[in-house]
């Protein structure tokens, strides 16, 4: 946590509340895994107790949200941060928007239990939408390390292996669809998979960013929308 | 890892950083001493000419003497010594040949402390232009307005040329020491904590002016308040133990330093020191 000498301000007062921001946001990260994994369990064995749980959590993420957000406004307000800093702060305040947006999705991916009901679809592509899951929840515990640690080497890694879940989730795309052209009477239920597939997706881009954040946090540079992810190349010399 | 560890030595700037700006200042292996005490080492500054240049640093450092070896106000310490080269203007500032009033009055200069002459408002900024032969009351009287409006004072003062400027307040007072170098028409402005004895509200209208005052002069900042420098200043340099170790564009310096040291002051931040 220290390479950026976060510690080290003169003042310690400073230095506590940076910490406390940090842990915050690596407690809503928390949050926000457990979210999922929850999600993704209760859309296995279509457990409705498991949704409500889920649901019911979604006011603690938005509240975590806004709780780290207003000490952000402080800190910008009363510290006049500069440098790494600075750039701590901005980045803390995009990556938590992104965490708040994958909890969302986890509660949208928890609701699709609900909305299956008893609808029996063949094994082999709740198969496929939890190994999409778990390669997405690798991913998010994967990115939430790099930012503990702050290592912006593992954050390029990490942003590079989404492709990983691009494939699976055009894999999965592309079976649903066949599916529904086969049997029309599965529409219903293979379009709520295809949303959970997109949801999954979708948290796989919310990691990227939040990887870019810490890329931003760590070097200096930003790195959005420079197609890095596409890229084998090494992360840019700060000019 | 976004900053490094200094290097001892070199000033740490991008090599493409003023190409092609006309230069107001420059140091080349700047040396000063005092009675044996070096105060700068090797330094290394290149000012541009109509930009905002700050100069930061920890105290003792040595941003006022470098400030004050581009008016030679250095020569009146005694057992200073300077070595290596001061340009201002294109013009060796040491040379024999130099004219030290010549080189005042081109390099106006501004202390903490605002120093207005006991006399009237109008006879402060008309000080250096009767010295300078000037008798043309109707002359006078236009430079002095221009000069007072050029410092942002004017609406201020119009009706109170003839009071005392020490019943002005302190951000007034150092706007009219502003609009008396002004006057003879200098190049350059060098500003030592200018603002430094300024109440907030005045602080801020004179980073206002020192903006301004940037289409026509050139200005290099001394201050020890950093939100100043990022402020008002262009380009910022930062000095530590008679060295100038960092400069850049200001947007640069305060959100990605490229030196250890420098993210450290301007974060205020503890080091261990090696040495």
């Amino acid at each position: 946590m220290d390479r950026l000498h976060l510690g080290q301000h003169i003042s310690q007062q400073f230095n506590s509340e940076l910490a406390a921001l940090t842990k915050q946001v690596l407690a809503m990260g928390g949050l926000v895994e457990a979210q999922l994994a929850t999600a993704l369990e209760a859309l296995a064995a279509r457990d409705l107790r498991q949704v409500a749980h889920v649901v019911a959590r979604e006011d603690e993420v938005n509240a975590a949200e806004l709780e780290i957000d207003a000490r952000c406004t402080q800190i910008l307000a009363r510290r006049q941060p500069a440098a790494s800093d600075l750039r701590l702060v901005l980045a803390v305040v995009r990556m938590v928007a992104n965490l708040e947006r994958i909890g969302d999705e986890a509660e949208r991916i928890a609701r699709i239990a609900e909305k299956l009901g008893n609808a029996e679809l063949p094994e082999h592509y709740a198969f496929k939408l939890a190994q999409m899951g778990s390669l997405v929840r690798d991913q998010l515990r994967g990115t939430l390390d790099t930012f503990a640690r702050m290592d912006e080497t593992r954050a390029l890694e990490r942003l590079r292996r989404d492709r990983e879940v691009d494939v699976l989730y055009k894999e999965l795309t592309r079976l649903l669809v066949d599916l529904m052209q086969r049997e029309s009477e599965r529409v219903p239920a293979a379009l709520e998979m295809l949303w959970g597939a997109r949801a999954l997706e979708r948290i796989g881009d919310r990691c990227k960013n939040i990887c870019e954040q810490v890329i931003y946090l760590v070097r200096g540079k930003d790195v959005r929308h420079t197609g890095l992810s596409r890229s084998a190349a090494p992360l840019p010399e700060t000019k | 890892m976004s900053a490094r560890d200094e290097d001892i030595g070199a000033t740490v700037m991008p090599p493409d950083l003023l190409a092609g700006h006309e230069l107001a200042l420059e140091a080349r292996a700047l040396d000063l001493d005092y009675s044996g005490r070096r105060a700068l080492d090797a330094v290394n500054l290149q000012v541009p000419r109509r930009q905002v240049t700050a100069l930061i640093g920890p105290s003792g450092c040595g941003k006022s003497s470098l400030l004050r070896c581009f008016n030679r106000l250095n020569d009146e310490i005694a057992g200073c010594r300077v070595s290596g080269e001061v340009r201002v203007l294109g013009l060796d500032a040491y040379a024999p040949a130099t004219s030290l009033p010549e080189l005042r009055r081109r390099v106006g200069m501004v202390f903490q402390k605002p120093n207005p002459f006991p006399q009237s408002v109008a006879d402060n900024v008309a000080f250096g232009l009767r010295l300078a032969g000037l008798r043309s009351r109707l002359e006078l009287d236009d430079r002095i307005e221009a000069a007072l409006r050029a410092a942002g004072l004017w609406d201020e003062v119009r009706d109170r040329l003839d009071d005392s400027a020490l019943r002005l307040s302190a951000g007034q007072q150092q706007r009219l020491v502003i609009a008396r170098a002004l006057a003879v028409e200098p190049e350059v402005l060098l500003m030592d904590e200018p603002a430094s004895m300024l109440d907030p509200i005045s602080t801020l209208r004179f980073e206002e002016l020192v903006v301004a005052l940037r289409e026509r002069y050139s200005v290099l900042l001394v201050t020890h308040n950093m939100q100043q420098a990022a402020r008002v200043a262009d380009y910022t340099a930062f000095m530590q133990a008679g060295r100038l170790l960092e400069f850049d564009a200001t947007d640069r310096i305060f959100t990605n330093p490229r030196l250890r040291g420098t993210e450290d002051y301007i974060t205020g931040r503890m080091r261990e020191t090696r040495d």
